[in-house]
């Protein structure tokens, strides 16, 4: 019935009837899951949908109220990550969790370091060290501090740790999210070495292209519960963002007919000329007009951050000029342009966004507030206008304004950013990675905002390592690679072809891109 | 791009040793002074008067600098320290003898500091209000034992207290001397090749994931303030040996000379980055200050207060400028 | 929620109060007597005047996620400045305007190394904290200077019914609260206090803010130092304000707002100040000695921040099941 590697043979992880609760709410309602050796699996679902709990479920951070896990058809009953390890699941966390001031090879061995009269015995750890990660192709040094290596490097750490115990299952939870798309490619070719190795592996991802890749099988689950089990090449994708959302995905399509209607208007908001900064982005020239929405493409470290940032006054330019109106600003920090209406989302939500142990009505008019200054507070009525219309607006859940913001899921704290830059009524808004992290429900309502924003005439500075959403919502397309503005593509040169072509120019075949 | 993994990923191997380098310089700078102002000063004995005098503070930096090294703090040293003399004093005065004295004062440090730790942990209170409340209980335990100055009258103490050791050239030393030295060796050899060690730098470099790599950094965050507190009965006693008396107000304020020992040492208050040797260092350069200002004559010992601030000042500053390169 | 963690500390209150009462009777009584009111309460408010101007200050530094560690040298240098001014022949008001731009410059230079250095505020204060003293002892040569300026002593020892020390604080303590909840600043600084980065990003002056507030606590250590030596009529720089920043910082986490930084209580930081000073009072009430209020102070911190914590705020509140137990636990049983 299909080509998976697994077919015939005993799982090695049976989950069955998993629930797990937090305080009465089932964050997981009687799901199953399956992983059997020598496959990639992939765990589908939008946040909130119970994915990360059934991955610590299975690793044993959180203990569940009901089901069983067979592990290599033994019951287990995990009560600590080093005990789930032990027993052969490794697990390799999105932001990547090791420790930044230790060497890499203690971050590799640390718990099972080899010893010598009981005192760590370094040099045979930096051996032990330089042959697993050989295992994988990575040949560092092993005395060097991890935090010298790049976020990519520091991941292939993290799975070289997973390997000191015989893992026999290796959990990757969205490993993709920082890298590139060759470092995809390179994390790709070690899982598919690793699975012809016998090793089972979960692979969680919001990226459906890498999802397709590398997948063996799916599982997908909706709001804590299982909505079944799948081979990828007896679902396609309509039908997977289908079982994701548990509704057809009409608001995809509104969106991007939006975009082929809309024509750029004339008075550039603002100008750069020759705008740059050492050691994050080359001079660059750029115009972004009224009811214009403007995509940023390019790689990881490409440049776009730091692009926006020089935009937005976050981070200060040491050549080029600056207009917003036709008026030059001298920069001393983001106020001087959120003055003139260029408002800037961050991509790092939680440590550039929101303000967690204040309430939803708080973070929402913080910017309005900041620019009014502290001696002309917002007229409690006033702000309870505003967040009641942006929480409509942008169907913020709960739609309680004293909702403490940490308590709100990643997208929805994403439309409380957003609702905040809005009601200060910008004339240019930077949205850096908008729709990272959140699902795809959450996304498709963002994309179709910035639509209608740039509609009612607000310049919009879209950046995203989506190609797709790029296209989707863009009238132009600004193309970085390697820190320099490389192309502008606009109306019908549009498409994800256009776009890869440009980026991948030169430096890279057209395979590098292929995901 | 900028998790909180990545906001302190770019540190570089030579710069973290640069604070220690820089501790090692004004070192060498201070007792260069010294040695060109003054003629006795290039002596042997003044440099074995160094260790002497600050035998203790050594012992207390040293554990000081492994609640530093997780990203803590320990206020209560200098309390726990004078309630060390304190309870060595009088229990010497009842005639208990003298090496159970001695683990009676061991016992009591290190359970002080593991309950801090404990509570710090479990509790999730900020360590720098359990310290203080540490430090306001050892200090009142102090007073509650005696109001008044006990002074040491045991003579195998005082014997202890009193003997020196001759080295090759004419210089002597003490046996607190040594007893700091060997502190200082077993520090090293746990901090950097027992798993415990490994785990304290792990937790300060990033608590969570240490958790997640399994490591038992609950051990390793309730350790630090028992070895604090150990190290805190330890440099009491050395201090009893110094003073020959306990008292609640001996060592008033130690905390702070520790606490700026430690940083002049090198060692980062963020945790995770810090050396053992380094806090030595920093104690010797605090200790080279004070001789130099005593040398002086003219000066009043709060010049010595200044210039430790302005020391500190200056340490901190490099520290800061380093993490700012970094970005 | 702030309302909640308030029970405890006025539970505290409450009970040192009656045991007061019970070991004096009279405890509570007041008089008048030369249109002065009299009493152990007054004298409670009267004493506890400095720490609880010092706690304000700390309230709002403590809300920007910071700390200052070197109020009391602040203190002793106001006090030193303003008795040694008026020792060498100057007058009252002279003196206090003089120590209190030595006050906010000192605060300058604390809020310089927290914000625009970017400093750890607990060791950027330790600096002053260190040299501070020094500095205190540096202007008085290392003596107690004593004066007798009738004015003067009017700060720290006056009387307009109430003690004046204690209107001077309530008036401070009225203001902030005023200022920052009528206006958006308490807003700001909680903001501030949670999220730096995202407050700056959003146009909020975190600079500012932090810089403005660091100025603010050591103005009210500085009023603080003043009222301490204008009560004694003496500057003592080894001894004035000595642990009244432990005293503070205590008074602040006792009202409940946590050191991590964010939302803050003023009203929290008055019972709390309440808290330490009856402490403080009734050990001395009682008869046991002045040195042993260390151990009563101890015993209430630790249990006043343990029944904060949410650990026991979660075992008290109904034993609920909980799938999770916290991650410590686990940690015990993975070493």
């Amino acid at each position: 019935m299909t080509d998976s590697p697994a077919t015939g043979g005993n799982p090695v992880v049976d989950m069955r009837g998993i629930t797990v609760e937090f305080s009465g709410v089932k964050a997981l309602a009687d799901v199953d899951f399956r992983l059997f050796p020598g496959e990639v699996h992939a765990l589908m679902g939008e946040n909130g949908a119970g994915k990360s709990t059934l991955i610590k479920a299975l690793t044993g951070v959180h203990r569940p109220t009901a089901g069983t896990i067979l592990l290599k058809d033994e019951p287990v009953e995990f009560t600590a990550p080093g005990q789930a390890r032990n027993a052969g699941i490794s697990t390799v966390y999105q932001e990547v969790n090791l420790c930044p001031n230790l060497s890499v090879a203690e971050n590799i061995l640390l718990g099972h370091e080899p010893r010598r009269l009981g005192a760590i015995d370094g040099r045979a750890m930096r051996a032990r060290a330089t042959e697993l990660m050989a295992r994988i192709g990575l040949s560092i040094d092993p005395a060097s501090v991890l935090s010298s290596h790049s976020i990519a490097v520091q991941q292939l750490v993290a799975i070289t740790r997973a390997l000191v115990v015989d893992a026999s299952v290796l959990v990757l939870d969205e490993p993709t999210s920082s890298l590139d798309s060759d470092e995809v490619e390179e994390l790709f070719r070690i899982v598919r070495v690793l699975r012809d190795e016998g090793v089972a592996i979960l692979f969680v991802s919001h990226f459906l292209d890498q999802v397709y890749e590398i997948a063996d099988r799916m599982t997908v689950l909706r709001n804590g519960s299982l909505v079944g089990e799948y081979l990828p090449q007896n679902l396609d994708r309509m039908a997977l963002v289908s079982a994701m959302l548990g509704r057809e995905a009409g608001l995809l399509d509104e969106v991007e007919r939006r975009s082929e209607e809309r024509t750029p208007q004339s008075a550039p908001v603002l100008v750069a000329q020759g705008l740059g900064r050492a050691g994050a982005i080359e001079p660059f020239d750029l115009e972004i007009h009224e009811g214009e929405v403007v995509g940023l493409a390019g790689l990881l470290g490409s440049g776009r951050t730091e692009l926006a940032r020089l935009l937005s006054g976050a981070d200060r330019p040491d050549t080029g000029l600056l207009m917003v109106d036709g008026e030059t600003i001298r920069s001393r920090g983001p106020r001087s342009l959120i003055a003139r209406g260029v408002a800037f989302c961050s991509e790092d939500r939680k440590a550039e966004g929101v303000v967690e142990d204040l309430s939803v009505r708080d973070n929402l008019i913080l910017a309005t507030q900041a620019a009014r200054g502290w001696a002309r507070p917002v007229a409690r009525r006033t702000a309870e206008a505003m967040v009641a219309e942006y929480i409509e607006r942008l169907d913020i859940r709960p739609a309680d304004p004293d909702a403490v913001m940490g308590n709100l899921s990643g997208g929805n704290q994403q439309k409380v950013l957003l609702a905040r830059w809005l009601v200060t009524r910008p004339r240019l808004l930077i949205l850096d990675e908008p729709t990272r992290g959140i699902d795809v429900g959450a996304k498709a309502q963002i994309q179709k905002v910035v639509a209608e924003l740039a509609a009612e005439g607000m310049a919009v500075l879209f950046i995203s390592a989506e190609l797709e959403e790029v296209v989707r919502v863009s009238d132009r397309v600004v193309v970085l690679r390697d820190r320099h503005k490389v192309a502008e593509l606009s109306g019908a040169e549009i498409s994800v072809d256009s776009v890869m072509t440009a980026i991948a120019a030169d430096a890279h075949s057209s395979t590098a891109v292929a995901s | 791009m900028s998790t909180p993994t990545l906001a302190s990923a770019r540190l570089r191997l030579p710069q973290r040793f640069l604070p220690v380098v820089a501790t090692l310089v004004v070192f060498v700078a201070t007792f260069g002074i010294g040695s060109v102002r003054y003629q006795d000063f290039a002596s042997g004995q003044v440099v074995a008067n160094l260790f002497i005098d600050n035998a203790f503070l050594i012992v207390l930096a040293v554990g000081m600098t492994f609640v530093i090294l997780t990203g803590g703090i320990d206020l209560s040293v200098g309390a726990v320290a004078a309630l060390s003399t304190m309870i060595a004093a009088a229990t010497l005065e009842a005639g208990w003898p003298p090496l159970l004295s001695i683990l009676a004062v061991l016992v009591v440090g290190t359970g002080l500091g593991l309950l801090m730790g404990l509570v710090i942990h479990h509790f999730d209170v900020q360590p720098f209000i359990v310290t203080l409340a540490g430090m306001f209980l050892a200090r009142g335990l102090c007073f509650l034992i005696s109001v008044e100055s006990v002074s040491i009258t045991d003579a195998s103490f005082r014997t202890f207290a009193t003997g020196t050791l001759e080295l090759p050239g004419g210089v002597t030393l003490t046996y607190s001397v040594l007893v700091a030295l060997a502190v200082v060796a077993a520090a090293l050899y746990v901090l950097h090749l027992t798993r415990f060690g490994r785990t304290v730098y792990a937790v300060g470099g990033s608590e969570s994931s240490a958790r997640l790599m399994g490591l038992a950094t609950a051990r390793a965050k309730v350790g630090v303030y028992a070895v604090s507190g150990f190290c805190s009965a330890l440099g009491g006693l050395l201090f009893a040996l110094y003073m020959l008396s306990g008292y609640g107000l001996h060592a008033v304020g130690m905390e702070l000379d520790v606490i700026a020992a430690v940083v002049i040492g090198g060692t980062l208050l963020a945790g995770g980055v810090g050396y053992v040797a380094g806090s030595m260092a920093g104690v010797l350069v605090l200790g080279t200050v004070q001789a130099l200002i005593s040398f002086e004559g003219t000066l009043s010992s709060w010049w010595t207060k200044i210039v430790i601030g302005a020391l500190l000042l200056a340490f901190i500053v490099l520290q800061r400028l380093i993490v700012r390169q970094r970005h | 929620m702030i309302r909640g963690r308030l029970l405890w500390p006025l539970v505290a209150l409450a009970g040192l109060i009656v045991l007061n009462v019970v070991f004096t009777p009279s405890f509570l009584e007041l008089r008048i007597q030369d249109g002065h009111l009299y009493g152990s309460l007054v004298d409670i408010l009267r004493n506890g005047a400095p720490t609880l101007l010092i706690a304000v200050g700390m309230t709002l530094v403590i809300a920007t996620r910071g700390i200052d560690l070197s109020v009391g040298a602040v203190a002793a240098i106001a006090g030193a400045i303003g008795c040694t001014w008026i020792a060498d022949g100057g007058d009252a008001p002279t003196a206090v305007l003089l120590a209190l731009s030595v006050c906010v410059l000192l605060g300058l230079w604390n809020g310089f190394l927290v914000s625009v250095l970017g400093i750890q505020p607990i060791i950027a204060t330790l600096v002053l904290m260190t040299a501070g003293r020094g500095g205190a002892m540096l202007l008085t040569e290392g003596q107690i200077v004593t004066i007798s300026d009738p004015t003067y002593r009017q700060i720290g020892a006056g009387f307009l019914i109430l003690p004046i020390a204690i209107l001077i604080s309530l008036a401070v303590l009225l203001a902030v609260a005023l200022l920052t909840r009528r206006t958006a600043l308490g807003m700001l600084i909680e903001a501030v206090g949670v999220n730096p980065e995202a407050s700056k990003l959003a146009g909020v002056r975190s600079r500012t803010i932090t810089w403005t507030v660091y100025v603010f606590a050591a103005l009210c250590a500085g009023v603080a130092g003043l009222m301490i030596s204008s009560n004694v009529s003496a500057a003592d720089a080894n001894n004035a304000g000595l642990w009244i920043e432990m005293d503070a910082i205590l008074a602040v986490v006792i009202g409940g707002t946590s050191l991590a930084g964010g939302r803050y209580s003023l009203a929290g930081t008055l019972v709390g100040a309440l808290v330490i000073q009856t402490l403080t009072t009734t050990v001395y009430t009682i008869g046991v000695p002045t040195n042993i209020t260390l151990l009563f102070k101890a015993v209430v911190v630790i249990t006043v921040c343990l029944l904060q914590s949410p650990r026991v705020a979660r075992a008290v509140s109904g034993r609920r099941k909980s799938p999770t137990p916290a991650p410590r636990s686990r940690k015990v049983a993975a070493g």
